[in-house]
């Protein structure tokens, strides 16, 4: 089974690791404050109620994600445990000044899975476009495979058992504020000014090690 | 290298189907075709579906809907599914159907062929802005009221669980009010001929696109819960939206409308025998049904 990786937090509301307004102009503080202050929040704070009381309580999120998958017939917990996960997966997905190209081990491994960093970004952009309604969409590793995946509502690679490397979040509420209905512009800033290689790297460096121990 | 699109929830189980489909477009060929319409330049001549004004101008459901919502609602959203639709029927079998019908054929008992989305999508925002009127909430009357009463308790009941329906709907989808004339409790099942107690008013949950069409129901009212219907009024305030929507938008006089018509067709399809025992059980087996167990379609009872 897959380890979580970095995002071990049990229930807690990590603010990101800048500023509210530290993405501005490309993702506003206006949006960070609903997106992380409210959705994010509620989904935290929604949680805790729920396990209250029951053999969920006190578990770490990452358990509780794939008890309650219950293999597709999702359990009530569900939504709000994966939604509170994939949010702070998300906001350390991204940083100021971001985008660009990596490089090292990973940019080796996205030209030898999917031919050239062009053709990745290519195929991510066209998941993350083509998610219809709510969800998510993945660099995921598995087999010592880099793949690129697109998830509805609460879903994530770690019930699928990947690793997750990075996402990107098009629910609309992720760029409804910033950008209204023009989703594949939202997702080209995502690509060019926000997401953070160096974290995508790091996921990468700690799901070889993770796969390797466990193999 | 693989894109592998993911969905939480287990293939749908088939036993075999009469294909409900067939029995649909009986019926609803009577409804009125749209007419070709000359495409410009190219002296090809194809049928597209237009887009059409919502039944009041774009800010006239201030303060309770704004003016900016319905531009980019009805103005960017609703217009690229027509777009979008239009241009992937073109040319094809779907090409000279009416909208209600590529959204059946298009269905494909849950298995959905690409036009899917954008027809569903088109179908369901026309129908949204025509549930909704200036002026609108208050209180249902009559016939509506009646059956309100009677297959929900009280309108404060119906209420209530529409509203609940409508909040806990994850991801995005619409709620509706819909009149089923269906004897099984199963949807997309092949229909035995109903009972007047089989026929009643029922709460619905869709995910996406989904609408209660496809089940065979009539659709009475619906509300919107995908976030770019409220996120530029309410943000996260779902439940906001949904209090507003009730109280000062919906139009009872057309969910009543929609009624009687639903009502109307459901006793002509009885007098025309759409539904024959011999059709449904031509070996004398049991009815033929198809579950759509990969929709999660709550039926808010």
């Amino acid at each position: 089974m897959a380890a979580s990786i970095a995002v071990t937090a049990n229930y807690v509301l990590q603010p990101p690791p800048y500023a509210l307004d530290a993405l501005e102009p490309h993702m506003s503080k206006q949006t960070l404050e609903f997106h992380w202050g409210k959705h994010h929040r509620a989904y935290v704070d929604n949680l805790k109620k729920q396990v209250l009381g029951t053999d969920l309580e006190g578990k770490p999120l990452d358990h509780i994600i794939n008890k309650t998958y219950n293999n597709g017939d999702l359990l009530p917990a569900f939504n709000n445990a994966a939604q509170a996960w994939n949010h702070e997966f998300f906001w350390e997905s991204m940083k100021p000044n971001g985008g660009g190209k990596p490089s090292g081990e990973l940019l080796a491994l996205l030209e030898r899975d999917f031919t050239s960093y062009e053709k990745f970004y290519e195929e991510f952009n066209a998941a993350a476009a083509t998610q219809f309604g709510a969800g998510w969409a993945w660099l995921a590793y598995a087999n010592d495979k880099l793949k690129v995946v697109k998830t509805p509502n609460a879903v994530n690679p770690l019930v699928l058992g990947s690793f997750p490397l990075l996402t990107i979040d098009v629910w609309e509420h992720a760029y409804y504020l910033d950008f209204q209905n023009r989703r594949p512009d939202y997702i080209k800033t995502f690509m060019n000014n926000l997401v953070s290689w160096e974290a995508v790297s790091a996921r990468l460096e700690a799901a070889k090690v993770a796969s390797s121990s466990s193999a | 290298m693989m894109t592998v699109a993911v969905t939480a929830i287990s293939s749908p189980l088939l036993l075999h189907s009469q294909g409900p489909n067939r029995q649909l477009l009986q019926w609803k060929r009577n409804e009125k075709r749209r007419l070709p319409t000359k495409v410009a330049g190219s002296g090809v001549i194809t049928a597209g579906f237009e887009l059409k004004p919502p039944p009041y101008s774009l800010d006239a459901l201030e303060p309770h809907m704004s003016r900016e919502t319905l531009d980019y609602h009805w103005g960017k959203h609703y217009r690229t599914y027509i777009e979008n639709l239009n241009k992937q029927i073109v040319g094809t079998d779907l090409d000279a159907l009416s909208l209600e019908e590529v959204v059946l054929l298009s269905y494909n008992r849950g298995n959905m062929l690409p036009a899917f989305n954008n027809a569903a999508q088109a179908w369901n925002h026309e129908f949204f802005w025509e549930s909704i009127q200036p002026g609108g909430g208050g209180k249902p009357t009559g016939e509506l009221l009646r059956l309100i009463e009677r297959d929900f308790g009280s309108f404060e009941e119906f209420l209530e669980r529409f509203k609940s329906a409508a909040a806990s709907n994850f991801g995005s989808g619409w709620t509706w009010l819909a009149y089923k004339a269906n004897r099984l409790e199963v949807a997309n099942a092949v229909n035995p001929l109903p009972k007047e107690e089989d026929k009643k008013l029922v709460i619905v949950k869709t995910p996406n696109a989904v609408n209660p069409l496809v089940w065979d129901y009539s659709p009475l009212l619906t509300i919107d819960t995908w976030e770019h219907a409220y996120y530029l009024d309410f943000e996260n305030r779902r439940a906001e939206y949904i209090n507003t929507f009730m109280e000062k938008l919906v139009s009872w006089e057309t969910v009543n409308t929609r009624l009687e018509a639903a009502m109307v067709r459901a006793t002509q399809r009885e007098q025309e025998g759409t539904y024959t025992e011999e059709e449904a059980n031509p070996d004398d087996e049991e009815p033929e049904v198809y579950l759509d167990s990969d929709i999660d379609v709550s039926e808010v009872d």
